[in-house]
């Protein structure tokens, strides 16, 4: 034996805190589904649309604490509805100090005037709903370039433009609606997977810790307010997976155990298989978030929120197949005659 | 199981060898790919490498409703036409929708008018050798007695739709060539949409403009007796002077339209120091040119260009040669922008960007370097943790690791996919659950070790028990990374693309690869007892 974290031979009654931990869960469920309405999600421009714009300083030059300021102020006086001003990066991976600024999506009005330039005058005042989406997709182009001439007149022209990304409201809808499909999509078919796999009481338990785990994990950035992107669907997306596993490989001990030992009670085979496969499930997720980590600590600005989602999300999946999905089988109960029928007709065809 | 023949060690060294010759290109500078090794490579993503992506929406609503108003003026000429059975009587022309409505004033007129409508109806496609022409353009209806509809096919506004997405496809990729960019990459997305990449740290704002605008041009003279302040007369219309301040009144009908230009250049103007745009016509344009120049000298005339007076200089003189100049004291970006879109055509719809996603090179580079370390960190941490927790075992694990990021690498250059930071992310994460298998194979071991199984036993059931949970385990992330592949965009892509593979080779190294190192072991060795 090299070494090992778990001692080799544990006896954890986990069915035990099976209630508890519904509870706790319960509890927890709730104030995410309160997090969810009462803060709300802060969403990336991804699904709300909008403008974002990075700069980082001349070569050789650094931004001030004044020019943070400075440039609020002079966004603010562009009167672009709800607009933040961050400083980013100075992190732990070596970026430059940069200077951000997200304008939320703007509202147009059918009689909005354009400002002079490339867009025909009819084409924004057009009453035509077509017209009209045209013309709101203009509104965020015109934002961008607002935001860009202001920061180059308070910073200077030979500032860098680290990242420009603009949403408009068509390609924002579109982005929702495929983040919730996605999501849907993939516990349905993880749903159908267990329920070919095992027998339905098992789909049953898993889905409540997939569901279990995709309500936690928003209710997490609603309480932190981070940043919602499209790359924390792919969080969620991963989680799903990663619980999934870990479920199923309880699962499938708990049903190497259920034909091994047909007369202990579920509770125990439950406990046994829980304990015979923890050693396995901590280090899983140990390696896992040994990768993960890195990510967050040495991945950049972008990486961090997806990775920070990954992290709570391992954790809270690990939880979920060890303390939701097994004990659930103790309330959906498993049909165990099916399997001695099967056992029966396999010790008979010799 | 623990047994493998000669052929299949080979066969799982050559896989791997496979993966490490597809890997070295990337190492080697673009094209230059030693003797015998492929070309495809890894490319870096726009947010590794720095660049714009756009989508752009073409506004087929407008190319229908283009078609519409010309079919208008068709009907108007077919109806009023005397030389067959002479004019038929009618009222009401005009478009409702979809559908363009006339009244016929006698209800006895109404079989003539439809049947000259009818005649109308062409094939799809300009007819060029009936190839296009699945069906005819336009249908005629009749509602009630007196009024006849008239309106596009489905095949025809498909048609159209499709052609006017096609058609700017071509215009857009002009427009970028003629920008020196390199490596831009023009694709259609679904039914009216393009997506645009473009490397590099060009200027988003000035390659949005350059592509967004419908170039649109035309010459018209300008009417100086008309106040543009006041009602103006009939068949004029007011437009702004760029730069003027002012607005002024031409004539609506163009003499010479953007269509009939075959070059446009830009130069430094020598009279006012600023820069010009040079134009040429073609032969049709020419003629009407120096037409309109000789017939009109003194007066002033209008370039329109999008709706916008860019000049409007005074005759002096016919100009006949076939060619002119803009003046307008230009910057050298203005007149180089004016001739990109003069020469490239204009946009058969207008285009909307409704997504730009723009790095520059430099946070792409830091992008580059916060990837790198992060793989290296997690690799070695993970790579330590393994080898210290299961010991020989456990460097077999790391072996497979190698093996698996070369297969990933391999996999990646070979497909010649795009590598984005989020793909990084997934490589990073499939090294973290990659070792899952392993993790489950060795703690397997471990318990038959424990129920006092001699080794080679003990390993060959741990190898057997395991699969089916590995299988299960891989397969649901598998599903995720599909899933993400089917639905997600750009940098979901990226991340599902890496996972995906990266669950199908981790099967393979952790699973077989590890299975033959372990099984050398205990089966030449036979050791008493097992360190795992």
């Amino acid at each position: 034996m090299a070494f090992s974290l778990v001692p080799d031979d544990t006896h954890i009654p986990f069915t035990r805190f099976a209630t508890a931990a519904q509870i706790g869960s319960l509890v927890a469920i709730l104030a995410s589904v309160a997090a969810f309405f009462l803060l709300g999600l802060n969403f990336g421009i991804d699904f709300r649309g909008g403008v974002t714009v990075e700069v980082g300083p001349a070569p050789g030059a650094e931004f001030t604490a004044s020019d943070l300021t400075e440039v609020r102020s002079a966004v603010d006086a562009l009167g672009l509805g709800d607009v933040r001003v961050q400083n980013i990066g100075g992190g732990l991976g070596d970026e430059a100090e940069g200077i951000v600024v997200f304008v939320e999506e703007q509202p147009v009005s059918p009689d909005a005037v354009p400002a002079e330039g490339q867009i025909a005058p009819d084409e924004l005042q057009a009453a035509d709903p077509a017209d009209a989406g045209r013309a709101a997709e203009i509104a965020q182009q015109r934002v961008a370039e607002q935001v860009r001439d202001t920061l180059a007149g308070v910073l200077g022209a030979d500032i860098s433009y680290r990242r420009v990304d603009v949403v408009g409201p068509t390609v924002s809808g579109e982005l929702v609606e495929r983040g919730v499909t996605a999501l849907v999509v993939a516990i349905t078919m993880m749903l159908v997977y267990i329920w070919f796999r095992f027998e339905w009481q098992f789909s049953l338990g898993a889905i409540l810790a997939l569901v279990h785990d995709v309500i936690l994990t928003i209710g997490m950035f609603a309480v932190t307010q981070l940043d919602f992107t499209l790359s924390i669907i792919a969080a969620l997306l991963t989680i799903v997976g990663y619980s999934m596993n870990d479920t199923v490989v309880v699962y499938d001990r708990v049903r190497e155990n259920l034909r091994k030992f047909k007369r202990k009670p579920l509770a125990e085979v439950i406990d046994l298989s829980i304990n015979q496969t923890l050693a396995r499930t901590i280090m899983t997720s140990l390696t896992t978030l040994l990768a993960l980590g890195s990510l967050f600590l040495f991945g950049g600005d972008v990486l961090r929120g997806f990775s920070f989602a990954m992290i709570w999300g391992i954790v809270i999946g690990t939880y979920s197949s060890i303390f939701i999905a097994s004990p659930a089988l103790l309330r959906t109960g498993v049909k165990r005659e099916w399997d001695e029928r099967k056992a029966e007709a396999a010790t008979a065809t010799p | 199981m623990l047994q493998f023949n000669r052929w299949q060690i080979g066969f799982i060294l050559f896989l791997v060898a496979l993966g490490a010759y597809f890997t070295v290109p990337n190492f080697t500078a673009k094209g230059e790919a030693p003797w015998g090794f492929p070309e495809s490579r890894v490319t870096l993503g726009l947010d590794l490498q720095g660049g714009s992506y756009l989508l752009l929406e073409v506004d087929t609503e407008k190319v229908l409703d283009d078609r519409l108003q010309s079919l208008t003026s068709d009907v108007r000429r077919a109806l009023r036409d005397r030389s067959a059975e002479g004019r038929i009587q009618f009222s009401n022309l005009r478009i409702a929708g979809e559908q363009l409505i006339v009244r016929i004033n006698n209800p006895s007129d109404l079989e003539r008018a439809e049947r000259r409508l009818r005649q109308l109806a062409g094939p799809l496609g300009g007819g060029i050798g009936g190839i296009g022409g699945t069906g005819r353009d336009i249908q005629v209806e009749r509602l009630g007695d007196q009024r006849l509809a008239v309106s596009l096919t489905d095949e025809a506004r498909a048609f159209y739709t499709d052609s006017a997405v096609t058609d700017s496809i071509e215009v857009v990729r002009r427009r970028i060539d003629s920008l020196g960019t390199t490596e831009p990459a023009i694709a259609r997305q679904g039914e009216g949409r393009l997506v645009v990449q473009v490397p590099g740290d060009d200027d988003p704002e000035a390659l949005k403009s350059v592509i967004a605008r419908t170039g649109q041009l035309s010459f018209h003279m300008v009417d100086d007796t008309a106040d543009p302040a006041a009602p103006i007369p009939p068949r004029r219309a007011v437009y702004p002077l760029a730069d003027g301040g002012y607005d002024l009144v031409i004539y609506e009908a163009a003499d010479v339209t953007g269509d009939m230009v075959t070059d446009a250049s830009a130069s430094p103007d020598p009279d006012s120091g600023g820069f010009q745009v040079n134009f040429a016509f073609d032969g049709r344009g020419a003629r009407r040119f120096a037409e309109v120049t000789r017939e009109n000298i003194g007066r002033r005339f209008a370039i329109l260009l999008d709706e916008q007076i860019i000049s409007a200089p005074t005759i002096q003189s016919p100009i006949t040669g076939g060619s002119g100049r803009i003046t307008g004291r230009f910057s050298p970006e203005e007149a180089t922008e004016l001739s990109i879109l003069i020469r490239s055509g204009a946009l058969p719809a207008p285009l909307t960007v409704i997504e730009q996603r723009s790095v520059g090179a430099d946070l792409g580079a830091d992008s580059v370097r916060a990837g790198t370390i992060a793989l290296i960190v997690g690799f070695s941490a993970v790579i330590v943790f393994i080898a210290i927790y299961y010991g020989r075992f456990g460097l077999y694990a790391d072996v497979a690791l190698l093996a698996n990021v070369l297969l990933i690498a391999g996999a990646l250059s070979m497909l010649g996919a795009t590598l984005t930071l989020p793909g990084i992310a997934g490589i990073v994460l499939t090294i973290g659950m990659a070792v899952d298998a392993n993790v489950l194979i060795f703690e397997r071991i471990r318990e038959e070790l424990k129920t006092g199984k001699k080794p080679v036993v003990a390993v060959e059931a741990g190898y057997r028990h395991a699969w089916s949970a590995i299988f299960d385990a891989n397969l649901t992330t598998l599903i995720a990374a599909l899933i993400m592949f089917q639905l997600g965009s750009g940098p979901v892509r990226g991340f599902a693309v890496t996972l995906g593979i990266g669950v199908v080779t981790s099967v393979f190294t952790a699973f077989i690869l590890t299975r033959v190192l372990a099984g050398g072991f205990v089966l030449s060795r036979r050791p008493k007892t097992l360190a795992i």
